[in-house]
């Protein structure tokens, strides 16, 4: 309990946001949309860290590094993905996934 | 219902929906705007919860940098236009029932699991110096391994990307 706030509250927040992300992960075919649905399950995750982090454990601070890192490596992630996705349209004029079968060079 | 609880309902809403949208919307840009108020609204949970540095980060990370990148790159690869064609039956009913089914149990596991629920008191607003001090300390709590790996992990991502999308001379 969080001033009112039931910590379950959040972990079904963060749970609906995460099979959001998987259901957009396995429909969408453009490479950019796939991205983004990595974005929301990786978001979902922070969320339940800092939740359980406050309400569990208020004098630590681990949940709060953990998203930390959580978000230096999504940024990394997204920066080559980015860079793979353009390199892709580059070759191939098109980034929907059913068409990356010649990605072998 | 008290002020907070109001904000948590507000800002839980806005993700719900807009994650929704962000995955079932059919033209491109619109959905890397939906993914931005999506970040913008945990960003808002985290103030709630009294994390100020993380959610400052998140802010200018997550909703200034990471969607900046996307909406770039999708106005280099696609037209502004085009619409999406629309997934078919055959991949959206295995995906939603995947993805229903397992929000079903996870979430069922949650409403069981008897979580403390007595108030825990502990500061009330974390101080920006023991951030600091925690992320080069190399005592116990101290994060100064991580720290180092993850700048390593940036580097390498940053000479990634350069070598990755540069033009080739062939």
């Amino acid at each position: 309990m969080f001033e009112g706030v039931p910590l379950t509250w959040f972990l079904i927040t963060g749970t609906i946001m995460f099979f959001v992300g998987i259901y957009g992960f396995l429909v969408r075919k453009n490479l950019i949309t796939i991205l983004m649905s990595t974005e929301l399950i990786l978001n979902s995750v922070n969320i339940n860290f800092v939740a359980f982090n406050k309400i569990l454990y208020p004098d630590h601070l681990e949940g709060m590094f953990f998203s930390i890192f959580i978000i230096a490596v999504a940024a990394a992630e997204a920066s080559v993905a980015i860079a793979i996705i353009i390199n892709i349209y580059r070759r191939l004029v098109d980034i929907n996934v059913e068409k990356m079968n010649e990605m072998k060079y | 219902m008290t002020p907070n609880q109001l904000m948590f309902a507000i800002f839980s809403a806005v993700i719900i929906i807009f994650s929704i949208l962000t995955v079932t919307s059919r033209r491109i840009l619109r959905a890397a705007i939906f993914l931005l108020f999506v970040l913008v609204a945990t960003g808002g949970l985290y103030f709630l919860l009294r994390f100020n540095y993380l959610a400052a980060i998140q802010l200018t990370l997550y909703a200034g940098g990471i969607v900046v990148m996307i909406i770039f790159s999708i106005l280099l690869t696609s037209h502004i236009a085009e619409k999406l064609e629309a997934p078919g039956l055959k991949k959206i009913i295995p995906a939603f029932f995947a993805a229903a089914g397992g929000a079903l149990i996870t979430i069922a596991t949650i409403l069981q699991h008897k979580f403390p629920t007595e108030v825990i008191s502990g500061s009330e607003r974390t101080d920006i110096r023991l951030i600091a001090k925690s992320l080069i300390s190399t005592e116990k709590f101290g994060y100064a391994l991580p720290f180092e790996v993850i700048s390593i992990l940036l580097l390498a991502a940053m000479v990634g990307a350069i070598i990755l999308a540069k033009k080739r001379k062939d």
